[in-house]
């Protein structure tokens, strides 16, 4: 029974970083209805800026923080200079451009910092004064930290006056600008919070995957499974989409038979299967659209 | 110089010309309509004077030219548009709607007063008022539509077919409001409709578009009885 408990909130923590990056992925597809396929990678070189702060003597909270607003500076920079440039343009093309950004993340981060793997601190005490069996320290903190941004997110989308006018925008451009909301800022300001999202995802996982330039992949990986499940039209089901395969992949490690060496395709079992037999996902509308 | 002033109104899709040279004027407190045809050019020419398609020609509007101004800036200015199709956020609810076409004021208080008042005119939208906008019915969206644009407290309203879709009975309704809301804000109007009828009725003035050209202008009254209108738009 302890191992269960173990697995399972074991797998909250790190399914609750799946939930940070299926919600970015989930805020660009809304907006452009397509997926940012560079979202894990523009996380992972938040983490290195964070890690390179923290080189710098920054106290790590201090570099989570910066990094997280650097990356947010950034988000908004790619969206106005590198994606609103191709938004008319063919589909192919854009996805193209994703994949690109994808790439030379992912070089540039190699070329600047190297591909051997470092360790990355956690932002939590070893001691938090209590001591459990169940759960460690990192991904206690983890699960507080992660459950806290993505409902100050919440709130934000809920109740803010640009909050509102983001969603409309998203939704329904044309009627966006015949109110007055600017539809190309909103569009660059969902940019800057996804990257900031996807970059808390990425700095808390660091500890736990190692820093290296390909330490996002299986992350994006879940992170889309779970946005699949939860349903790509809905942010708070692609959150629950997330915290679901992060349980789904522990279990299936420890009581599937080979299971430890079948999780990543498991992933993708679980993103086919979606695919084809509840497109909308569990908690999304299905979209028809004509062409 | 009139309140709105078009001349030589160009609009393109693309490649494709839709408006080849519009001009009319439209007098402060004033309610104009624009008939015509399905694509004769309607919703094009409201389209262009806020500045959604590419345009060519001069739209001048209380003193100030409006080329090379961006949407959102022209609504600053206090034009608000009821657009064709209603343009409902449908997943937000019937007040966040409203709140949206109040995007660019800043007085809270102003707005909340607003807000009232709307659901003053439109007592069906207050009841609704926690609803998702998408289940409203044809009328109501259309109602939530003016809702929407009398949040701005617009000089200018441009409407694009509010009776389009509505059975006769609510489309007297909604009209009766816009003229009570005409003669309560002064709000000049610009109403774009293939319903002459009601239409004139309410306008003071009219302008009959064909092909993308105005083919005929002057008071409602005159081409209420003008033979040719008769028999094409009013059909006795
Ligand atoms: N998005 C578009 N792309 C290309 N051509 C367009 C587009 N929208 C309108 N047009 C063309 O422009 C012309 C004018 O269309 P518009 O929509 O202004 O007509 P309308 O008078 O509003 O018609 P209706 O009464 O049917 O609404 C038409 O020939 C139409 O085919
Ligand atoms: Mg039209």
């Amino acid at each position: 029974m302890d191992l269960f408990l173990q697995l399972t909130l074991a797998g909250l923590a790190i399914g609750s970083i799946y939930s940070c990056v299926a919600l970015a992925v989930v805020m660009i597809y809304q907006a452009t209805d397509h997926f940012n396929f560079a979202q894990g990678e523009m996380a992972m070189f938040s983490t290195y800026v964070a890690w390179t702060l923290v080189g710098l003597g920054a106290p790590v909270w201090l570099a989570f923080l910066l990094a997280v607003g650097i990356s947010f500076l950034a988000g908004v920079v790619i969206e106005r200079v590198i994606v609103k440039p191709v938004e008319n343009a063919p589909v192919l093309n854009q996805i193209i451009v994703f994949i690109g950004l994808l790439v030379i993340f992912n070089a540039v981060a190699g070329w600047i910092w190297e591909f051997t793997i470092k360790p990355f601190p956690s932002l939590f005490p070893e001691d938090l004064g209590f001591k459990s069996t169940l759960i460690g320290p990192h991904h206690l903190g983890v699960i507080a930290l992660t459950l806290g941004v993505l409902a100050l997110v919440f709130a934000f989308f809920r109740f803010t006056r640009v909050g509102l006018a983001m969603r409309a925008a998203a939704a329904n451009p044309d009627s966006a600008r015949m109110v007055g909301v600017s539809v190309g800022w909103m569009l660059a300001l969902g940019w800057g919070l996804a990257a900031s999202i996807g970059a808390v995802g990425g700095i808390l996982v660091a500890p736990i995957v190692y820093l290296e330039p390909n330490m996002m992949a299986g992350v994006l990986l879940y992170g889309f499974a779970g946005a699949l499940l939860g349903g790509v039209s809905s942010p708070g089901g692609a959150v629950l989409g997330g915290l679901v395969v992060g349980v789904l992949e522990n279990w299936v490690g420890q009581y599937v038979p080979g299971g430890s060496e079948l999780k990543l395709t498991f992933a993708l079992i679980l993103i086919v299967g979606v695919l084809v037999f509840k497109p909308a996902g569990l908690f999304g509308r299905v979209v028809v659209r004509r062409v | 110089m009139a309140f709105l002033e078009v001349r030589g109104l160009e609009a393109y899709y693309r490649q494709t010309q839709a408006l080849f040279g519009v001009d009319f004027v439209l007098d402060e407190g004033s309610i104009t309509a624009i008939l015509g045809a399905n694509g004769a050019g309607k919703t094009t020419t409201l389209r262009a004077i806020c500045r959604m398609v590419r345009t060519d020609g001069e739209v001048v509007f209380d003193g100030q030219d409006l080329s090379g101004l961006s949407t959102e800036r022209v609504v600053g200015l206090g034009i608000a548009h009821v657009p064709e199709g209603r343009g409902t956020f449908v997943r937000q609810s019937v007040e966040e709607n409203l709140q949206l076409g109040a995007y660019t004021r800043k007085n809270k208080a102003d707005i909340a007063e607003d807000m009232e008042s709307v659901y003053g005119y439109f007592p069906r939208l207050g009841e609704r008022r926690r609803q998702q906008a998408g289940t409203l019915s044809g009328g109501e969206q259309q109602m939530l539509a003016i809702g929407r644009a009398l949040m701005l407290r617009p000089k200018l309203m441009l409407l694009d077919e509010p009776s389009f879709g509505l059975a006769p009975l609510i489309v007297q309704e909604i009209y009766e409001i816009m003229a009570r809301i005409r003669e309560r804000e002064g709000t000049s109007m610009l109403l774009v409709e293939q319903n002459a009828s009601i239409a004139l009725e309410l306008a003071d003035h009219a302008y009959l578009l064909e092909t993308g050209r105005v083919v005929m202008g002057g008071e409602s009254s005159l081409l209420r009885d003008d033979e040719d209108v008769r028999r094409s738009y009013l059909g006795y």
